[in-house]
Order: C-alpha cells, then sequence, then structure tokens
C-alpha cells in the first residue's frame, strides 16, 4: 500500500489534490482512498491531507504516519510545520517551489532522504501561466507523476478533467503536463551530474 | 464672517473625518487608547467583513461603558476564528454560548448582573445570520418581549458561511449557495422567502433598532454608542460582506457594502420603539447591477444570456426599500 | 457504478436512488456535503418529484420531517452532535409516533467543548428513544444502509438512524459501487404508510396517553425493536442476494472462529483494527473483532454467540458515560450475562483523536498480557490532566479547563496530526 501526504493551506486546493489523486489510481483500476485532516473553513490555515493507494481494498483509517510520498503546496510551511515526520528513508519529496531545497533551507533535512527522490517544481508559476490563478494542486500531481510513476500522467489528466470543467480543465492538463516534463527534467539532470 | 457648515463624506479613508473633526467626535479606532477588543491574530479571512464590525462595535461599545462589557456569542465564524485554539483574540469576557441561544445566554448574564447590582457592567450578545435570524429566532424573540438588558448584534453576510456557504433566511433572492444552487428553472435563492430581522425587532417596540455596515465606520460606531446609553433590549443589524461566500474580491468588502446601501438594497437607519427615527440618505443613487456584478453568488444573472428579468426583480425589491424608507430626497428620487 | 466519490455524496446519492419525496436540510458539520448533494438534485430537476426544504434549525428539519411522513410522504434529514441534540424532542416524538424517517447521523462529538471531529456520543444519547440505529464500517456500507433503512423502517413504521463516522467516512473519497433506480426500485417498494394524515379516511395521531395505556404503547414500540431483530438480516440477505455484496445485519465476526481475544467495535475504526488484528494473527495471536452494525436493536444474542467461546472480550469505544465507563461495554455486558471471561472497556478516539494501529496492537498486547486495567482511555495524556487537577488543588478560580489544557497542549496548527 502506497501512503501519500500532502502539506499546504485552506484555499489552496489541498483536499482536491488528494482526491483528485485516488481519482487517478481509481483510473489505474486501483482501490484509493483520500481524506482531510482540518477544522472549520478557514482560508490560510495549514491543511494536511492524505491519499492511500492499493491493489486490494483499503480498511486502515489512521492518518498518514510513514508516508512513502510527501508533497508540499506551500513552502511556508516546512519551518512551521513538521513535514518530514515519518516519511520513509526512500520516500519521494515534492515541494511547490522555484527554489531548490538549499535554497528553502532544508538541505540537511532532505539529505536523510534519497537523491533523485526529491524534486521542487515551480507549480505556482505554472499554474499562474496556465491558469492566471495561484492554485498549483493539479499541477503537483503532474509533478509527482514524473518523479515517481507511481500514477501515470495520463491518469492524473483524467482526474482534471473529472473534477474541472471546460477551459479550467484543459488549462489544468496542460499546466499539469508542464510540471510533468519540469521534474523529468530535473531528475535527468540529477542523474548526469 | 459668516460659517457655512460643510459635510464630510467618508470615501476611501477615515483620515478626512478624523483629522478635521473635534478629538471626541473622531471615531474610536482612531484612538490609540482603543480597546482592541478583537485583538490581531485571530484567523479571519483576508477581507472578512465580520472581523472588521466585530471590531469597530464591541470597541465602542468598551469606550463608552469605561471597558466593562461582557460578551456571549454564538456558534460561527466569528466564534471560531476568534478563538481558534489554544488562543483567544478576546480582550474582554467572552463566552461561547450554543448556536442558537446566545440572546439567552445574554440574558443569563444580564440577571446576573442585576442581581449583583452591577449596573455598570453591560451585556452583548452576538451572533451571524444563521444564529440569530434562524436557529436563534425564539430565543432572540423572547429577549426582545421581555426588554432584557442586552444589546444584540447580527452580523450578517447573508448565508451559513462557517459550514460552508449554505442558505439562511438572511440570504437574498437569487444568490447562489450550497444549498441554493444556481441550477434549474429558478437558479439561486427563491424570491418570496427571507426575513428581515430589523422590522421584526421593531414589531418588539423595544427601545433600540439600528441597522449600519462596514462602510459607514463612524455611522457604526454612533449606533453602538447610542445603544450603550439605553437600557432594555436593543438591536443591531449590520451588514458585513464575505468575500468567500459572496464571491467578491477580498478587497472589495467596504466597498460593496457601501453599494449595499447606495443602491436601496440594504436600507440604514434607526428605530426606537417600532417607530423609524432616522435614515441615511443614498448619496449617489446606483442600480443594482453596481452592486451584483462584483459577487460570483450573482454571476449566473449575468453574461450570456443573463437573467435580465431577475436582476429586474431586485431592482423592484431595491426601489422598494427607497420608498418604505424614505431613503431618497425627492429630487433624486 | 462504480464511482470514486466522497462519502457524503454517495450518500447523497443513494438517498436520491430511494426516491424520498421531502428531504429537509439544516447545515451542521460535518454532514452538509450530504444535503447539499441532494439540494443539487432537487434543484437541478434529476430528483424529481421532491421538496427540498431549508429549515431554521434542527428542531425544525425534525419536525418537518414529522409532518411530511404523517401526511404520506417518504421522508429524509440528516445532522449529526448539537444538531442531534437540539431536536430531541422531535426525535423521541418520530419514534413514539411510529414513522418511518430515515436520518442519517455524520457522527461528531457533542459540546462542551465545541468540536467537530468524530466520536459516537451523538447518536449513542439517542440509543433509547426507539430510534433503529445502524452503523456502517465503509462509506458503501453507509450507502447500502440507506436503502435498508427506508425498507426497514417502513416495513415496521420505526425510523431510522444511519449513523457514520463524520470526517472520516463522510470526508473521505474512496470507491463505492452506486446501484443503478432499477435495482433499488425493485428492492424498495413506495412507501405504503400504516397510518396518515388523509381527508378521505380522517385520523388523529398523537394523542395523549395515560398510565391506563401508556405502558402498552411503550411495550409495542420495544416489541418492534425486536421484530426488527429478525428482519435486519433477512433484508441484509436479500441485499446481498440483490446487489452482489454484503453490507448491514446485525453483527460482523472478522477471524473470530478460533479467538482468544475478541475486539468488539463499531463504525470506519472495524477497518484499522482488522489491519491489526491481520498483523497480530500473522504473529500467531490468536485474536479476533466483531463489528456491530446494528447497535439498536441490540443484538444480544448474536453478540453472545460470537463472544462466548473467547477467554477476553475488549469492546473499544468511541462513547462513554460519564463517570460510570463505557455505553457499549455495558451492552455487551448484558449480552454475556453469566458467561465468565476478562472484559476490557478501551475508550478511544472521543473528539477526533486519532486512533493508530500502533495504539491499537499496544492495547490489545496489554489486554492479553494482563495488564490493560478494566477501564482505560487510550492515548490519554496524563500529563495535562494532572496538572489540570494540581491547578484545581491550588486556587479556586483556576479558570475554565477547556482553555487551560490547551495552553498546556501548545500549538496544534504546527503538529502533522
Amino acid at each position: 500500500m502506497l501512503q501519500i501526504r500532502l502539506h499546504g493551506r485552506g484555499g489552496q486546493g489541498v483536499v482536491t489534490a488528494a482526491e483528485m489523486l485516488s481519482l487517478a489510481a481509481f483510473e489505474q483500476g486501483r482501490h484509493a482512498q483520500a481524506f482531510p485532516s482540518f477544522g472549520s473553513e478557514r482560508t490560510g490555515a495549514p491543511v494536511v491531507a492524505f491519499c492511500r493507494i492499493s491493489d486490494e481494498p483499503i480498511r486502515l483509517r489512521e492518518p498518514v504516519l510513514q508516508p512513502d510520498v510527501l508533497i508540499v503546496q506551500d513552502p511556508t510551511l516546512l519551518h512551521q510545520v513538521d513535514v518530514f515526520q515519518g516519511l520513509k528513508e526512500d520516500g519521494y519529496v515534492l515541494i511547490n517551489s522555484k527554489r531548490g531545497f538549499e535554497e528553502l533551507g532544508v538541505g540537511e533535512v532532505s539529505r536523510r532522504f534519497r537523491p533523485g527522490y526529491l524534486a521542487t517544481v515551480p507549480a505556482t508559476e505554472i499554474a499562474m501561466r496556465h491558469l492566471g490563478r495561484p492554485l498549483p494542486n493539479a499541477v503537483l500531481l503532474g509533478g509527482l507523476a514524473a518523479l515517481s510513476g507511481l500514477v501515470t500522467l495520463a491518469a492524473v489528466q483524467h482526474a482534471i478533467r473529472h473534477t474541472f470543467s471546460g477551459k479550467v480543465a484543459a488549462a489544468n492538463e496542460a499546466a499539469a503536463a508542464e510540471a510533468f516534463d519540469f521534474v523529468t527534467r530535473e531528475l535527468q539532470e540529477l542523474k548526469a551530474c | 464672517m459668516g460659517t457655512q457648515p460643510l459635510k464630510f463624506y467618508q470615501t476611501g479613508t477615515f483620515t478626512v473625518g478624523n483629522r478635521l473633526l473635534a478629538p471626541e467626535q473622531r471615531s474610536v479606532q482612531a484612538s490609540v487608547d482603543r480597546s482592541n477588543s478583537l485583538n490581531s491574530g485571530h484567523r479571519a479571512c483576508q477581507g472578512c467583513g465580520e472581523a472588521l464590525g466585530a471590531r469597530y462595535a464591541v470597541d465602542a461599545a468598551m469606550r463608552v461603558t469605561d471597558r466593562r462589557v461582557i460578551a456571549a456569542n454564538a456558534t460561527g465564524c466569528l466564534e471560531v476564528f476568534s478563538t481558534p485554539y489554544p488562543e483567544t483574540s478576546w480582550q474582554l469576557p467572552w463566552i461561547h454560548s450554543l448556536f442558537g441561544n446566545a440572546a439567552a445566554v445574554g440574558t443569563g448574564i444580564a440577571a446576573a448582573l442585576k442581581v449583583k447590582g452591577r449596573r455598570d457592567v453591560r451585556v452583548i450578545a452576538q451572533g451571524g445570520d444563521g444564529g440569530t435570524t434562524d436557529i436563534g429566532f425564539g430565543c432572540l424573540s423572547g429577549m426582545f418581549e421581555r426588554n432584557d438588558d442586552v444589546l444584540y448584534i447580527c452580523y450578517d453576510n447573508e448565508a451559513y458561511m462557517n459550514t460552508g456557504v449554505q442558505r439562511s433566511s438572511a440570504t437574498p433572492a437569487a444568490a447562489r449557495t450550497a444549498t441554493t444552487m444556481a441550477v434549474g428553472a429558478e437558479p439561486g435563492a427563491t424570491f418570496g422567502q427571507g426575513k428581515n430581522l430589523p422590522l421584526i425587532a421593531m414589531a418588539h417596540e423595544i427601545p433600540y433598532v439600528a441597522t449600519a455596515t462596514v462602510a459607514d465606520l463612524r455611522d457604526l460606531e454612533a449606533k453602538v454608542e447610542k445603544a450603550m446609553t439605553l437600557r432594555g433590549a436593543r438591536y443591531l443589524h449590520v451588514l458585513v460582506p464575505c468575500p468567500l461566500g459572496w464571491g467578491a474580491a477580498s478587497n472589495d468588502t467596504i466597498r460593496l457594502a457601501r453599494l449595499a446601501r447606495e443602491t436601496g438594497i440594504f436600507p440604514v437607519f434607526e428605530a426606537e420603539r417600532g417607530e423609524v427615527t432616522a435614515v441615511t440618505k443614498i448619496r449617489h443613487h446606483l442600480p443594482v447591477q453596481e452592486y451584483l456584478k462584483p459577487q460570483k453568488r450573482f454571476a449566473h444573472l449575468f453574461g450570456d444570456p443573463g437573467r435580465p428579468e431577475v436582476v429586474a426583480r431586485i431592482q423592484l425589491d431595491a426601489d422598494r426599500n427607497i420608498r418604505r424608507f424614505g431613503l431618497l430626497d425627492e429630487v433624486e428620487a | 457504478m462504480l464511482k470514486q466519490i466522497e462519502g457524503s455524496r454517495a450518500v447523497a446519492e443513494a438517498v436520491a436512488l430511494c426516491r424520498p419525496e421531502v428531504i429537509c436540510a439544516y447545515p451542521i458539520s460535518p454532514q452538509t456535503h450530504i444535503v447539499e448533494g441532494l439540494g443539487e438534485l432537487v434543484k437541478s430537476g434529476q430528483l424529481t418529484p421532491c421538496e427540498f426544504v431549508n429549515v431554521e434549525s434542527e428542531f425544525a428539519a425534525m419536525s418537518v420531517a414529522i409532518g411530511a411522513s404523517a401526511a404520506g410522504a417518504r421522508s429524509y434529514t440528516a445532522t449529526a452532535s448539537q444538531g442531534l441534540l437540539f431536536m430531541a424532542e422531535a426525535v423521541y416524538n418520530a419514534s413514539g409516533l411510529g414513522l418511518p424517517i430515515v436520518m442519517t447521523v455524520a457522527n461528531r462529538a457533542i459540546g462542551a467543548p465545541i468540536n467537530i471531529w468524530n466520536d459516537h456520543s451523538d447518536s449513542m444519547s439517542q440509543r433509547d428513544c426507539g430510534w433503529l440505529q445502524l452503523f456502517a464500517e465503509t462509506n458503501q456500507e453507509a450507502a447500502d444502509l440507506h436503502l435498508q433503512a427506508f425498507r426497514l423502517g417502513e416495513e415496521l413504521s420505526m425510523p431510522v438512524m444511519v449513523c457514520m463516522d463524520g470526517f472520516i467516512l463522510t470526508h473521505a473519497v474512496e470507491r463505492v459501487d452506486i446501484p443503478a433506480q432499477a435495482e433499488v426500485d425493485a428492492f424498495l417498494p413506495p412507501y405504503e404508510p400504516r397510518q396518515v394524515l388523509d381527508p378521505d379516511e380522517p385520523v388523529s395521531i398523537g394523542a395523549m396517553v395515560g398510565p391506563e395505556a401508556f405502558m402498552e404503547v411503550r411495550y409495542l414500540a420495544h416489541a418492534k425493536q425486536t421484530m426488527a431483530l429478525e428482519r435486519i438480516p433477512v433484508i441484509a440477505q436479500e441485499f446481498e442476494e440483490r446487489f452482489g455484496r454484503a453490507s448491514g445485519g446485525l453483527v460482523r465476526p472478522y477471524r473470530c472462529e478460533d479467538a482468544e481475544t475478541i475486539v468488539v467495535a463499531l463504525g470506519s475504526v472495524l477497518g484499522t483494527i482488522k489491519d491489526t488484528v491481520d498483523d497480530m494473527r500473522a504473529a500467531g495471536i490468536r485474536i479476533g473483532v466483531l463489528g456491530i452494525q446494528s447497535y439498536r436493536p441490540f443484538p444480544l444474542a448474536a453478540v453472545r454467540a460470537a463472544l462466548q467461546e473467547a477467554r477476553r472480550v475488549v469492546v473499544l469505544e468511541k462513547s462513554f458515560s460519564v463517570g460510570l465507563g463505557g455505553i457499549v461495554s455495558t451492552d455487551v455486558r448484558l449480552a454475556l450475562s453469566g458467561i465468565q471471561l476478562q472484559g476490557y472497556t478501551v475508550i478511544a478516539g472521543l473528539g477526533g483523536r486519532a486512533i493508530t494501529k500502533a495504539s491499537l496492537a499496544r492495547t490489545f498486547a496489554d489486554a492479553i498480557a494482563g495488564q490493560l486495567q478494566p477501564l482505560t482511555f487510550m492515548d490519554l495524556d496524563w500529563r495535562i490532566v494532572n496538572r489540570q487537577l494540581e491547578r484545581e488543588r491550588q486556587t479556586r478560580r483556576s479558570g475554565p479547563i477547556a482553555e487551560n489544557l490547551l495552553r498546556d497542549v501548545g500549538t496544534v496548527a504546527a503538529k502533522v496530526h
């Protein structure tokens, strides 16, 4: 079973991101469970969302304590919440930022994990260009597809079409594809050096 | 040399009004000694009208009572964002009641103060429209009819915002909410429903009823101060735009509140014992579109083809308010 | 049709398939998505004929449902926590009158302190009012139980609460098979009332009953719940035959056949317990879990049969009776009258406190090692509890309890869970 934990702030679509991830897994014929951890409606508060993916029916309901994948939608959380808590040694980390791990001040933490499993992607900037709004959630999933291969880009785009409609869906799909390419290149550069 | 009285209008800032006024006429917010009853650090959304209205209102009450106010607060956005565990933003004694009984809890506090001979300490009960016009209606009416010494302040953002924007009896006709979606033959909230709480309060013939908005700081403060000079049941209904729930830009809160007044959609007035005693006239009468267009909750009324007949109905209701309350001087009407 | 949807949405679609005629809605977290989904279906014309009434309080919601049901309409509403309490008088009224209303309770803690997260205190507070109470383990079961609830309630002329864990189930997106309208129609015929306000045959409903017949009227409610004990498994069986999956029923044992230790629980926590049980079984420990699907009527015989061979029973519940102990465990104890075995009450998950496999494993291991107290509060932070007790010993004006504790807990937003 794969366990994914997403961190962000209320209003950034973190919960939707987890749901889209579960939709992508469903599209690939797998069982998936997505659920949030949050309080009453409030923009800006830290929000955590979880997703589990498995080929068997999922019975477990506890929060994801030992994620295989960590997605951080809002880098301002990096020094406010211990987002890396419980992350497996061979876990994947994807952070929404145009800066790298060192610049974000989490270089030391990141060295606990495997190179090639970690990436940053400027999802907000990509979203702004395609959507005109700073909503990086679907974009990040495109990056995740490239980083981990645990969901395919096609499945992510299917989930996007299921969640959004019309121009918004198309823009999100394009943005997710751009993030996919970005992360693919980032990983190739990493291998090269 | 003769003198000519000049009217000062608050438009974008308060500075004109404050600098050129005598100190005792300046707004409470202009003073460095203001209580900041709802202190900074609360978790309201960007542009929250309720946070603004509550701070204005309670600070004004604190000034006029020498900081001797106890507040009872219904469940809702204000209660939730002002007391995010483990903190509180309130700088006065404050109790969270339940959803429907803020007025009754206020009554209880007032009774206790009375029996203990504390005439100097005053009571405010406050809540949103859901907690006031719907589930809190019974207790509110009870407080009114007994003439309990409580000032009830309703912060009206026209829906159950904290639970996700569901319709209340304060939701205006045609507005989209999560339980009155913009689908089907009559998208949005149904015409012919809803309550006018200020008028209902007036029907109880209580000492003081007033409406206000967050666009007129000094007016809101003056009404709170006026209310606090009186004893018995008093009711203040404040229009507080909610950017998230209304689908408006977070920097449009005050502008929308002003437009609500200027279009006649939200009449601003005072009443005592069931009779209107003062009315804030509309300065620049505007058609309702100006107010409706910046709000996504009305987006289905515009565009192609839009619903011009619905907009026309809303205009008729606004015109009725103008006639009913005399919101325009004869010349402009 | 298989869908990957939110639990609330699954319930809304399932309820819509049951062709409700009157739906009343009052918002309260965490059920709002259910009534919103239904509201949209009505407003867009997909669910018709149906009256969707936005009411002014939960008391109004149940009252509207009572009026609608008494006039012959299939009625539905949903609530949780404070809302359930606000309508308590009407809840008793509905069962007293024998009106087959179906209500979803999105289980949530009752305040004070105000808490929007999951536990079972709300439905437990109404366990004696005469409503049937069915608990869902998964969102699939939550959807399915609504179909069975309308069928069961209308057969017996009793109202039914379908209980599903707030947020944990309502806000979880997972795979649910939503049946087709034709399948549901074949399972659930139109509502045929036993009593109805009808000008052609006027009756008076809601008479005052004095000492001369009150006991008999109330006994009949009891008798109906006893009948329900027989109908529930039959309806669940028919459901399985028609829809191809097991949902509902009275109890559901898992790996209990040769178990020395059996855990008893209600609702979604059963999933986490099953994973824990599998791990322990793999290590050679003979442990199983009994899920109770029908909490009211409480299946005394079925529970006894499932537990009587075990050496120890651990009742894990998200509810408690203040000053006394467990609520579910008290009922289980009744079922086990006269049977000697070790019983433990573990109160867990109150107010949404996460129940983890690790904590469960530790608790069950302690029970097996004979190291568990008869009554425990799982994962209790004794440090902050003792600090508060000390505070109260030292000063009279020790201040509001909740606020004191929260100051000791520190900033929650910085935590991951």
